[in-house]
């Protein structure tokens, strides 16, 4: 870059000023970073020294700015220069906080203040201050798909923050499963009885609203673009197919009764009198068309005795059926109970449970149970047989431990069988061998295989549909970060995303609506969304440098990258999360982001200070991922947890983003150790990417190659998973690892 | 009645009928929750003299084991130390419940005769009302004796040392065993008490009639 003018600026504050020699400081980033500007201030972030740094920027022509102070994550409202590229060098939880204030660690201490001046000035050169995405859509429009609860619920709130919306609904009529129950679990005081569902009042809710736009008896035919700009072709039945611009999506495809015909010991499919819970809905919603009398299929007479079978094929360990709880059908099969003791009190109702879960206001629902007089048996359930028009339950009492107790002459059992997300297609199965039996749907005997149906159709090199988290269910993490898919712009909400009930499901969408907004809104903007909310910068990638390896387009967690007919990547970048990586994957490194590339990170490797092996001051590259293992080395320094001051740590956005370069480089240079710092990955994984720490992991499962050819002993490089709540471990760790590089010896590259 | 169709039959709720009917606080049992925090409170499910916990026995008579719990020894065992009550999520009044199944099993005539608790209970109430005071060398003697007469010289013998102890210290008077004292009105006292169970008679009779 030609024009570029560095300034350099070292606070003073916060006990930097005691603790360090900050003229030093000033002449080290003037000689060693040869910024031409270089200044120290007592105070930077007040008023007085922000005021300084905007004069310089007007006045001065300074267009990269190197901060000196408090970790990048602190003072970030202080030190907002958003029109220039700016590098922190952490001095204070990085070094002062960190080291002990004696005369001895005087010097270490110092020489890490120095080398983190060193590593800033050489980063801020790297960088450019980032553009903008200019390849952005304007749509506000917000598809929804599924016009069950989930689906008007999210169509309604998002109408009322002022939103148009297009909902899409596979079937003749709004309403969903929530449309075919009779009543539903109560959610206002004192919940004791069932409810009226509130579907008819959300349809026509959604009906009456000008802003909310319908299609019913519709699918998805294609889905192309990126957030902002999508274009959603939607068959209807007619055959007809409309076009929409799209700047959101949220899949509300809600779910599937697990099919009770895989159920044949419970009686399922073989008797007209064994139902799961929608064929219960159903007989209540026709007695109550008529008498009120619920009937037995099999011979219209009334139900004097039922027995409700609870997970009926769920929290199966054995991978035959479902294995997880579905949470909604404990308060399901009470709801029903009531039916019919509200009915008739006479009538035997009998809930044979193992653990009764009863989520949201449940418990008084269930009190409220066992006060009309629902018998509640814990029992786990193993035969039911039909005889005729009536059956005999089977099941073994947990409490009197009695493995032969039955309840006979029932005339309906009732099968609680989990929810089946409608996820659409499997698109991890697509490319590798399906693993733990999905819903057990192929080791079932005597049922047909239904390939499933896109539901999406995304026009994305990865696959038609959103990838799915666990049993077949569409989120990224349950906890951490609800509603997002690894699809940037397409969130799902309500049973798709984890089992739910209604009451779980309303709040769910209207979760979702509004994370839909914000992806949209931030589109235009040409920002990222969760988790660098905001972020301006977005891949780059030298076309003439590819080699059309594809690693980029596979790797991609979000799926964020196309290829074109030459497979070139074509980059979505409102798809893109900015994790990086990509930039880790290409062997080549022609991708990069304007604010960090393989070069930025490069340039800090090699600007620090190796002193040689005799100076018994070793030193260890730290590459920490900014999510949790960088946060977690700051609380460290804030709660004064001490650790080497050997060692140089650089913020990484991702474990994903490592570039394998980085660690050759650093041990070239003559380093003793590199740390490498990421999220948990694999099944529990915590990394905010989902996939990124996962695909570092394995790349860096090959390092032991680079090492053999430099010939270095394989403890120069330690790969370790960090959580945000490793504030004692995180120093720890450093501690032991240099006290066994002591013993490892030093590098033999040093000095070269 | 064949025994398949009577097992199943015991899982109609009948005899928690019965017991919500018959049995003082027994509508309670219905509202367990089978949590267990009763059998866990329970300072004599330690030594396992209860053959069936409170949650059991809740369980027992939901699954309609009537001739279980009604012979049972378990709930005859409760010390009434309310641990239970204090305890129980649910606010079962659970040593309530306990009485009232003794005292109801004691009514039918099934409770095990020969219960220490239940044996002594009545001797109790034989030797207060009698005198209208409780003849307490009359009481222990007889607890003594309520395995055969062998049985009870022994336990005389191993509690002599403190029945010399309290004879020295005058808290036994030996010719109590003549007679012994007795209240001023003896005979208004069992007139008072007979009046008291003819009426507590004829109000669970009724009950029981439905």
């Amino acid at each position: 870059m030609a024009d570029i003018k560095v300034a350099a600026y070292i606070c003073k504050g916060c006990g930097l000023g005691e603790r360090l020699d900050t003229d030093a400081l000033v002449k080290i980033a003037q000689k060693d970073g040869k910024v031409p500007l270089a200044k120290s201030h007592d105070f930077l972030c007040n008023a007085d020294g922000v005021a300084m740094i905007k004069n310089d920027i007007a006045n001065e022509g300074v267009t990269h700015i190197m901060i000196g102070a408090c970790s990048r994550r602190a003072k970030t409202e202080a030190f907002f220069f958003p029109e220039n590229a700016v590098a922190r060098a952490n001095l204070r939880e990085g070094v002062i906080w960190i080291r002990p204030d004696t005369e001895d660690a005087r010097e270490t201490t110092q020489d890490m203040a120095e080398d983190y001046i060193r590593m800033g000035c050489a980063e801020v050169k790297a960088m450019t201050a980032p553009g903008g995405n200019t390849n952005t859509g304007t749509s506000k429009t917000l598809l929804v798909v599924g016009g069950g609860v989930t689906g008007m619920t999210t169509a309604i709130e998002a109408s009322k923050t002022g939103y148009s919306v297009v909902l899409v609904e596979k079937s003749g009529e709004l309403g969903g499963w929530a449309g075919k129950l009779y009543k539903r679990t109560p959610v206002h005081e004192p919940f004791k009885s069932p409810a009226d569902t509130g579907v008819a009042d959300l349809a026509s809710q959604v009906m009456g609203d000008s802003n909310i736009k319908v299609y019913l008896n519709a699918t998805i035919a294609k889905t192309d673009g990126a957030p902002g700009r999508f274009v959603v072709d939607i068959a209807t039945e007619s055959g007809a197919t409309h076009t929409e611009d799209i700047g959101a999506i949220v899949q509300a495809t809600g779910f599937t009764l697990y099919d009770m015909n895989k159920l044949p010991e419970l009686g399922g499919g073989k008797s007209p009198n064994v139902v799961d819970q929608a064929g219960l809905e159903a007989l209540a919603k026709a007695a109550a068309a008529g008498d009120g009398v619920i009937r037995r299929p099999s011979d219209n007479q009334p139900v004097k005795s039922v027995v409700f079978v609870q997970c009926a094929g769920q929290r199966d360990p054995s991978g035959t059926h479902l294995a997880y709880c579905s949470g909604f059908c404990c308060n399901a099969s009470i709801k029903q109970a009531m039916y019919f003791k509200d009915a008739n009190p006479s009538v035997d109702t009998t809930i044979i449970y193992t653990d009764l879960r009863t989520p949201g206001n449940g418990e008084d629902f269930y009190r409220s149970a066992q006060e009309k007089g629902v018998i509640f048996t814990k029992g786990k359930v193993a035969e039911v047989v039909p005889n005729g028009a009536t059956s005999t339950v089977k099941f073994h009492d947990l409490i009197l431990d009695d493995k032969d107790a039955a309840v006979a002459d029932v005339d309906l059992v009732v099968l609680a069988t989990g929810q089946v997300a409608n996820s659409g297609i499997n698109i991890d199965a697509l490319t590798k061998p399906q693993v733990e039996g999905q819903e057990g749907e192929s080791s079932a005997e005597g049922t047909v295989e239904v390939k499933p149906i896109s539901i999406l159709n995304l026009t994305y090199r990865q696959g038609p549909d959103v990838p799915q988290l666990k049993q077949g269910f569409t989120d990224s993490h349950f906890i951490c970060f609800p509603y997002e898919t690894r699809r940037t712009g397409i969130y799902t909400a309500g049973p798709v995303r984890r089992p739910m009930d209604i009451a779980q499901a309303r709040e769910d969408a209207t979760g979702a609506a509004l994370k839909a907004i914000q992806a949209l809104e931030n589109a235009e903007l040409g920002r990222a969304a969760h988790p660098r909310s905001g972020d301006l910068s977005f891949p780059k990638v030298r076309l003439e440098g590819c080699t059309q390896c594809k690693r980029c387009t596979v790797e991609c967690p979000f799926g964020a990258i196309d290829e074109d007919e030459k497979r070139f990547p074509v980059f979505n970048e409102s798809r893109c999360r900015r994790c990086g990586t990509c930039m880790g994957a290409c062997p080549v490194r022609v991708i990069s982001f304007e604010n960090y590339s393989v070069n930025t990170v490069g340039a800090q490797i090699k600007a620090v200070d190796i002193p040689d092996e005799f100076s018994e001051k070793p030193r260890i590259l730290i590459l920490a991922c900014e999510n949790d293992a960088y946060p977690a080395l700051d609380m460290a320094g804030m709660s004064r947890n001490e650790y080497s001051a050997f060692v140089r740590i650089i913020p990484i956005r991702c474990l994903g983003s490592v570039n394998t370069i980085w660690i050759t480089d650093a041990l070239n240079a003559g380093y003793d150790g590199v740390m490498l710092m990421g999220c948990k990955s694999g099944d529990e994984y915590q990394c905010h990417f989902v996939k990124g720490s996962e695909l570092g992991r394995v790349r860096m499962s090959k390092i032991d190659d680079t090492l053999k050819t430099l010939n270095l002993e394989s403890e120069r490089v330690r790969d370790l998973e960090v959580a945000i709540t490793d504030i004692e471990r995180v120093p720890d760790m450093i501690n032991k690892y240099a006290a066994e590089l002591v013993a490892v010896g030093p590098s033999p590259f040093k000095g070269f | 009645m064949s025994a398949n169709t009577a097992m199943a039959e015991k899982y109609r709720n009948n005899f928690l009928k019965e017991i919500e009917e018959q049995v003082e606080m027994g509508d309670w049992v219905k509202m367990c929750m089978q949590c267990g925090v009763c059998s866990g409170s329970c300072p004599t499910n330690f030594q396992s003299a209860w053959e069936h916990p409170p949650q059991e026995l809740f369980m027992m008579i939901r699954a309609g084991k009537r001739e279980e719990v009604l012979t049972t020894t378990s709930m005859w065992n409760c010390t009434s130390c309310y641990n239970c009550i204090v305890r129980c999520p649910r606010k079962l009044p659970i040593t309530h419940i306990m009485h009232g199944i003794a005292e109801y099993a004691h009514r039918l005539g099934m409770a095990p005769k020969m219960q220490p608790t239940r044996f002594f209970s009545g001797l109790f109430w034989k030797n207060c009302t009698h005198t209208g005071r409780v003849n307490e060398l009359k009481l222990s003697m007889g607890l003594y004796f309520k395995d055969g007469f062998g049985a009870g010289i022994k336990e005389g013998m191993k509690m002599k040392d403190v029945a010399l102890g309290l004879l020295k210290a005058k808290r036994l008077n030996p010719f109590e065993l003549l007679g012994g004292h007795k209240c001023k009105d003896q005979k208004g006292i069992q007139a008072m008490l007979k009046k008291a169970y003819e009426i507590e008679r004829s109000r669970k009779a009724a009950k029981m009639a439905g």
